[in-house]
């Protein structure tokens, strides 16, 4: 492999200009555990699997999907302590712009905060990318918005979108079902559904994530009671 | 004799009907000695907002610098204008990082924020925010503006009222103070158009 005389630095450009660390990051991304956002017309739901390695392990102690203020939230796909280090920077961040103009953070100015942060992690000496790929939901006076940030710092605004394992099935399903006028109740209906196409063995509150916000600019993670039920709709 | 009133200052704010006035004497003054007609305290942050600040000259135009600087930033990175109110907590926290070698100035702002409400506010030199919803003063000549504006403010003013009362309130005002005057500077701000105009009066 050509490439590979050059992924001893990350900053260091292969010939055919491309930056492999990026690459591989990306790939750490593309083997993580299956996330996935839509955007309906009154809030954003984000979900994720929740696979745990063994039966022994408490699942209420693992929490994938966190917030960043109280009307954004996040969920990654990827390495989980990476994403950690960029939600507190996050918090930290939002917690500055508070400081100062004494208002929320609209949720454009901390997606650009964060991944500028991940943009400095591809260029900075000492350090690795991010292993991460984000999906950051909020609500503010620009109505419910859904954005995914990438290792290399580049970020897009989704109506819908997925990462991690399984992707292209995921994102083929969610072209199928999404529709412009689908409210924030059949928006989880499709999450639950997507997950469920590359889902191995019973889906259930236990083993996976929901993560919802709605006009009233509250972002909250579901309780398994909650996911139980909506997954009781579902069937 | 206090630093805030080495040049001497009278800045004032009034609120109307869907509008406000803000006003300011224009006398650059070294002690009693005058050394300038013409100097400028209020200044234009964007269409529907401004600030008056009163109290040491250099600072006031060191400050004013450092405003329009955070507030193109701000323009760039947001695509929009800042509010009233946002203007206020960022003067309010860029005074006090100053805490303890503060600008000797004390701002005074007046916008018209969403829905064209208006807004008012002023602070002392740290950053401490006082909001009102009739009238707010500054400066050497705050004492007896605060006497002139006490009897002449009307709530809900048309602007052509608004405009009489605050170039009176202002005028009569700087006549009682040693410091301030030579003339005033008047800015009438509706969500539609903004008045500028410049007042004679005692000039001595």
């Amino acid at each position: 492999m050509g490439d590979s005389q050059y992924s001893f630095s990350l900053t260091t450009f292969s010939p055919s200009g491309k930056l492999v660390q990026i690459e591989h990051a990306l790939t750490a991304v593309g083997s993580g555990q299956t996330s996935l956002g839509i955007k309906a017309s009154n809030g954003v739901v984000i979900a994720t699997e929740k696979k745990l390695p063994s039966i022994l392990v408490d699942e209420t102690s693992v929490q994938k999907i966190q917030l960043m203020t109280t009307n954004i939230g996040v969920v990654y796909s990827g390495m989980g302590p990476d994403s950690r280090v960029l939600v507190r920077k996050s918090r930290k961040q939002a917690q500055q712009y508070f400081r100062l103009y004494k208002e929320a953070i609209p949720v454009t100015q901390l997606v650009r905060e964060t991944a500028a942060v991940m943009q400095e992690f591809t260029q900075s000496g000492g350090v690795r990318p991010f292993g991460v790929s984000l999906l950051i939901a909020g609500y503010d006076d620009n109505g419910p918005q859904l954005y995914q940030v990438d290792p290399s710092g580049s970020y897009f605004s989704w109506k819908a979108s997925a990462m991690g394992k399984n992707v292209s099935n995921a994102k083929t399903f969610l072209e199928k079902r999404y529709t412009e006028d689908m409210e924030l109740d059949d928006a989880v209906h499709t999450a639950i559904l997507t997950l469920k196409e590359g889902f191995q063995g019973q889906i259930s509150g236990k083993n996976i994530e929901i993560g919802i916000i709605g006009a009233d600019r509250k972002f909250r993670v579901l309780t398994p009671a909650e996911i139980d039920d909506y997954l009781a709709e579902v069937e | 004799m206090s630093i805030f009133e080495y040049n001497g200052s009278a800045v004032v704010a009034m609120v109307g009907k869907n509008c406000f006035a803000i006003a300011s004497d224009r006398r650059l003054g070294v002690n009693l000695q005058t050394i300038a007609t013409d100097f400028q305290r209020i200044f234009k942050i964007h269409d529907k907002l401004y600030i008056g600040l009163s109290g040491l000259a250099t600072d006031v135009q060191t400050l004013y610098q450092r405003l329009i600087f955070r507030h193109k930033l701000y323009q760039l990175r947001e695509e929009r204008d800042m509010k009233p109110q946002t203007f206020a907590s960022l003067v309010s926290a860029l005074l006090y990082e100053k805490r303890f070698g503060p600008y000797f100035c004390m701002p005074v702002i007046a916008g018209l924020g969403d829905d064209d409400a208006p807004f008012i506010c002023t602070m002392d030199c740290i950053g401490a925010k006082e909001l009102a919803k009739d009238f707010v003063v500054s400066g050497t000549a705050s004492e007896s503006l605060y006497g002139a504006c006490e009897s002449m403010y009307k709530p809900n003013m048309e602007p052509e009222e608004l405009f009489e009362t605050i170039s009176q309130a202002l005028l009569s005002s700087v006549d009682r103070d040693c410091l301030s005057g030579w003339g005033g500077h008047v800015l009438l701000v509706t969500p539609t158009e903004v008045q500028e105009r410049t007042l004679k009066g005692r000039m001595d």
